[in-house]
């Protein structure tokens, strides 16, 4: 390996160094006057010596602040263009997209949807641009943090004096007793500064955890970062929805049907019921749509013990029973139950009685239609039978023809076949809320006599084991900045000479916090602030 | 006397209180002692800013009482606690520097940022259930607090630009120097016709049509750009002057566009009333005042509050605000605009970091960078809250 011989002491340090890493001479003889650069404490960094194989240059692209900060910025920009328009998943979900873009935002929303920013951070190029800045962060860690880590370990005590001179806060003391010396280094020893000495040369240090700050929050982040990808593994991460409606009994979706839950009851409590809702009444007044204030699912949840047989009727034990809130999940078998939606008054019956229209005041028959699970054949003593056709829980006419939108009987209509004792023919009617439609020329005609609604609720089924690896990611970032903001790593060196004294300081950050403290140690004795040869130069 | 007129009472003073503070702060600049020396105008006048802070700290408590929740649930509470995290974060880093410049302008910063607030609607709101986390407390006053102490190092930022930048030559710096003076005459616009409007209590309403359904449009202010195809329903109001372009869409478009267009307007006339009175770049009028700014310090405090605020806001505005989500809306990130806003924020400040630390960009291009972190941070406060409505829309 190239080696850079030190003129002073003869230590062969590794090409790159800055700094002497034996007697702490700068090597940088060319540039006498100038501050020396105390990164990394004039180690040779990986990335700025080797350039010579494919794995040289990835290492070296990877390990740039340049690259590291373009791609910062690149995911930064992507992230911004991806707020200009609704995301997919906030637009409305019975549209579609390509039309919904289009019609809402013109000519650019198109183009939007075309580019596929409306699923912009699912994108695979998206996805690529945080794990480039992943294995950036990676890298750059390794590339810097080890030759931190070894010259922080292995620093000498004893300077070259260009090392001191060079250094941002300096000077040279004439005057000054024994005791000011003695008196400073006591000082420093109150402020817990760590003081070691050789030959009469000082090192006084403090804080030098916090230069690991930086790689700790990297690490944090890279745990973070992959932690988000354990959600691709199977198993570590469940999202599943279910409807449950009052009083009946579900299978929990994502349960192999082990679990059941019955919704005995849902509440919902709205704003301005009650008296302590006084206080929001203007902000009521200028909200159209009640607010909603509380709702809960007073749950049951039970397991199925009936042993493995294929199509065995499931034998439900109780195994918990209590509120869901929102806010306030129930976990059940590593899942989470989170209260999410709700549906209020949904029909569960209508009953309905027929009539001759000749005579408008008796009831020939009634009859209830269960609207979750509506029987076909209602068959009647008399001798009347009536079918139900077709059933729309949600109906809707779309271009002529009746169709239902979804499964739920939110808004039921109903074609019924009604045939009379000893007839072939039947008579078809229409119903559906505020319509009754004929076939043709009925004899008989059906009514809506009575119904019953009741809540569903809407719960969501998660599972992510994700969530620990992200949390202790976030928890490493956090220790990391703070480690590496709110401490500092200073050094004094105090380096005797023939007549004189030099003394240097060095901090990452806060030079205001350093200077200030140096103050404070040389209280009492004859030494004078140090000098800011970056100021001085300035002026 | 209740207790809601003794808090928006509180508020009240302490908006007096940091006025009069504002005036001592600026007759410290005549102070002809060394900047080292705490003089006793400093002394006074950081008295009275704690005493201003105290005052809307009362104001802060006592709506909670009234409320029941920690009032920071829609745009008129959250900002004004904005700007009581602002005179906060001065305080802490006064303390720490001891540069009464700062003050200077960090309090007409929160004095502006609390006007702006006061321009929505003030009453109470009541909490819709998955506001109603002890974690939407702790996250949304964490981000406001981390936010105030990036905002000081625009503080910092821009007092360091307005003394440095040469204002002998025009230049491409000082024409973006004066736009950042216009923005503050386009708050100070936006405050003056809401609340002049609002005095002579301006009405006008439209008819339009919103996706096909029939919708009305209240404004407050005369209305320049009315909704297409609109019909105004106001007896003896004018009618719109313009119709509001077809491709912006989003609820209420139109009275945002129009809000918007009145406060520039009125942010450029006043602005060009005070080039005229001043005869020269508002920038290079207040130059010659910055005459004790130590640029180094500056320097310094720019990146110090970064240092500082960077890990509050991560810990405010992604990680608790991903444990409220997760409590809320069972996932922790939802790539809503207003989280993602937060994301940029974050993204911004570690590159002003990494730029700073291992690209040696120090002084006036970090000062620049500053700026812009304060536009990120406004950016996500006033346009994501208002236009890129999302889950967390306050209005
Ligand atoms: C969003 C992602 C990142 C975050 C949040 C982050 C955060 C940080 C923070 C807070 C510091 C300390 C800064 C200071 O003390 O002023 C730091 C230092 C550093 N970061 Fe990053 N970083 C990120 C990505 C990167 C990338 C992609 C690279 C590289 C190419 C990189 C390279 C560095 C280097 C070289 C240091 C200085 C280390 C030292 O002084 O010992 N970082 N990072």
């Amino acid at each position: 390996m190239n080696t850079i011989k030190c003129t002073t002491c003869g230590h062969e340090n590794e090409k790159g160094t800055t700094i002497c890493k034996k007697c702490g001479k700068p090597l940088d003889n060319d540039k006498q006057g100038t501050l020396l650069n105390m990164r990394y404490d004039g180690s040779a960094i990986r990335s700025k010596t080797r350039n010579r194989s494919i794995v040289d240059k990835i290492w070296r692209f990877f390990s740039s602040v340049k690259v590291g900060v373009i791609l910062i910025a690149i995911a930064l920009v992507a992230s911004a263009i991806g707020t200009i328009y609704p995301q997919e998943m906030y637009i409305p979900s019975n549209v579609d997209p390509a039309d919904h873009y289009r019609e809402q935002y013109g000519i650019t929303g198109q183009i939007y949807y075309q580019l596929g920013f409306h699923n912009l951070y699912s994108s695979w190029w998206y996805m690529i641009l945080i794990a480039l800045i992943g294995i950036s962060i990676f890298i750059v860690s390794i590339d810097r943090g080890v030759p931190l880590y070894r010259a922080l370990k292995n620093q000498p005590i004893k300077r070259h004096s260009n090392f001191l001179k060079r250094q941002k806060l300096y000077n040279e003391y004439k005057a000054y007793s024994e005791d000011d010396k003695v008196r400073l280094l006591d000082n420093l020893k109150k402020r817990r500064y760590k003081l070691t000495e050789k030959d009469g040369h000082i090192l006084a240090e403090k804080g030098r955890f916090s230069r690991w700050g930086p790689y700790v929050n990297h690490l944090g982040l890279i745990i973070f970062l992959v932690g988000t990808l354990l959600r691709f593994i199977p198993l570590m991460y469940v999202d599943d929805f279910v409807w449950v409606r009052e009083g009946e009994t579900t299978v929990i979706p994502s349960t192999n049907q082990q679990f059941y839950i019955k919704n005995e009851e849902f509440i919902l409590d709205i704003y301005g019921d009650e008296e302590e809702d006084e206080i929001f009444v203007d902000a009521l007044q200028n909200t159209e749509a009640p607010v909603p204030k509380h709702f809960e699912t007073r749950a049951i949840i039970y397991e199925d013990v009936s042993k493995d047989v294929i199509g065995a009727e499931p034998e439900l034990k109780e195994v918990q029973r209590g509120e869901i809130i929102v806010n306030a999940p129930v976990e059940i078998n590593g899942l989470s139950l989170y209260q999410n939606s709700y549906q209020l008054n949904e029909f569960q019956t209508m009953s309905f009685t027929l009539r001759d229209i000749e005579d408008d005041d008796t009831d020939i028959v009634e009859f209830t239609v269960d609207l979750t699970e509506p029987e076909s054949d209602y068959r009647f003593d008399n001798g009347f039978h009536i079918e139900l056709h077709r059933y729309y829980p949600e109906y809707e006419l779309v271009d002529g023809e009746p169709t239902s939108i979804s499964n739920y009987p939110r808004n039921p209509g109903f074609v019924f076949f009604v045939t009379p004792p000893e007839s072939e023919e039947s008579e078809a009617s229409f119903l559906a809320i505020g319509q009754n439609i004929p076939s043709g020329d009925n004899q008989y005609k059906l009514h809506l006599a009575d119904f019953t609604v009741r809540d569903v609720s809407g719960l969501k089924i998660r599972k992510d084991l994700t969530l620990p690896v992200i949390g202790l990611g976030a928890f490493i970032f956090m220790i990391g900045v703070i480690q590496g903001m709110y401490w500092q790593h200073r050094r004094i060196w105090i380096h005797p000479n023939e007549q004189s004294l030099l003394i240097a300081g060095h901090t990452n950050k806060n030079w205001y916090g350093m200077t200030k403290e140096f103050e404070k140690a040389i209280d009492g004795t004859q030494f004078t602030i140090l000098q800011d040869q970056e100021q001085k130069k300035d002026e | 006397m209740d207790l809601l007129t003794v808090s928006n009472g509180l508020l009240y003073t302490a908006f007096i209180i940091y006025l009069i503070a504002v005036v001592l702060f600026a007759a410290t600049i005549k102070d002809k002692q060394e900047e080292k020396k705490f003089t006793l105008l400093n002394k006074v006048a950081i008295s009275v800013t704690i005493l201003g802070f105290i005052a809307q700290a009362g104001y802060f408590i006592t709506r909670w009482l009234v409320s029941g929740h920690a009032p920071v649930s829609n745009m008129f509470e959250f900002v004004t606690f904005f700007g009581m995290m602002l005179v906060l974060a001065f305080i802490i880093l006064y303390f720490m520097y001891r540069i009464e410049l700062l003050g200077l302008f960090a309090l007409p910063i929160a004095l502006l940022v609390i006007g702006y607030a006061s321009m929505f609607p003030t009453e109470l709101s009541p909490l819709v259930p998955s506001l109603k986390s002890h974690w939407l407390y702790i996250h949304v006053t964490t981000v406001a607090l981390g936010e105030a102490i990036l905002a000081v190092s625009f503080v910092a930022g821009i007092i360091y630009l307005i003394h440095q930048i040469d204002q002998k030559t025009s230049s491409a710096k000082t024409m973006w120097l004066e736009l950042v003076m216009y923005s503050v005459f386009a708050t100070i616009g936006f405050v003056l016709v809401t609340s002049v409007f609002s005095v002579l209590d301006y009405h006008a309403s439209f008819s339009y049509e919103v996706n096909g359904e029939e919708a009305i449009l209240d404004y407050h202010l005369p209305p320049l750009f009315g909704p297409a195809d609109g019909e105004l329903l106001t007896e003896d109001s004018m009618d719109a002057v313009m119709v509001t372009p077809g491709w912006m869409h989003g609820a209420e478009a139109p009275r945002k566009l129009n809000t918007l267009v009145w406060s520039l307007a009125v942010g450029f006339v006043l602005y060009q009333l005070t080039r005229l009175a001043l005869r020269k770049r508002v920038a290079a009028a207040i130059q010659p005042l910055l005459k004790k700014a130590n640029p180094e310090l500056l320097d310094e405090v720019c990146y110090r509050a970064v240092a500082i605020g960077f890990p509050v806001f991560s810990l405010g505005g992604l990680i608790f605000a991903a444990i409220w989500a997760q409590e809320a809306w069972d996932r922790y990130w939802g790539w809503d605009p207003k989280e993602v806003w937060a994301l940029i924020t974050f993204f911004f400040y570690a590159i002003f970091l990494h730029l700073r630390l291992s690209r040696g960009w120090h002084g006036e291009r970090s000062a620049w960078l500053a700026v812009v972190g304060f536009a990120i941070i406004m950016f996500n406060l006033i346009v994501v809250n208002l236009v890129l409505a999302g889950l967390h829309s306050y209005a």
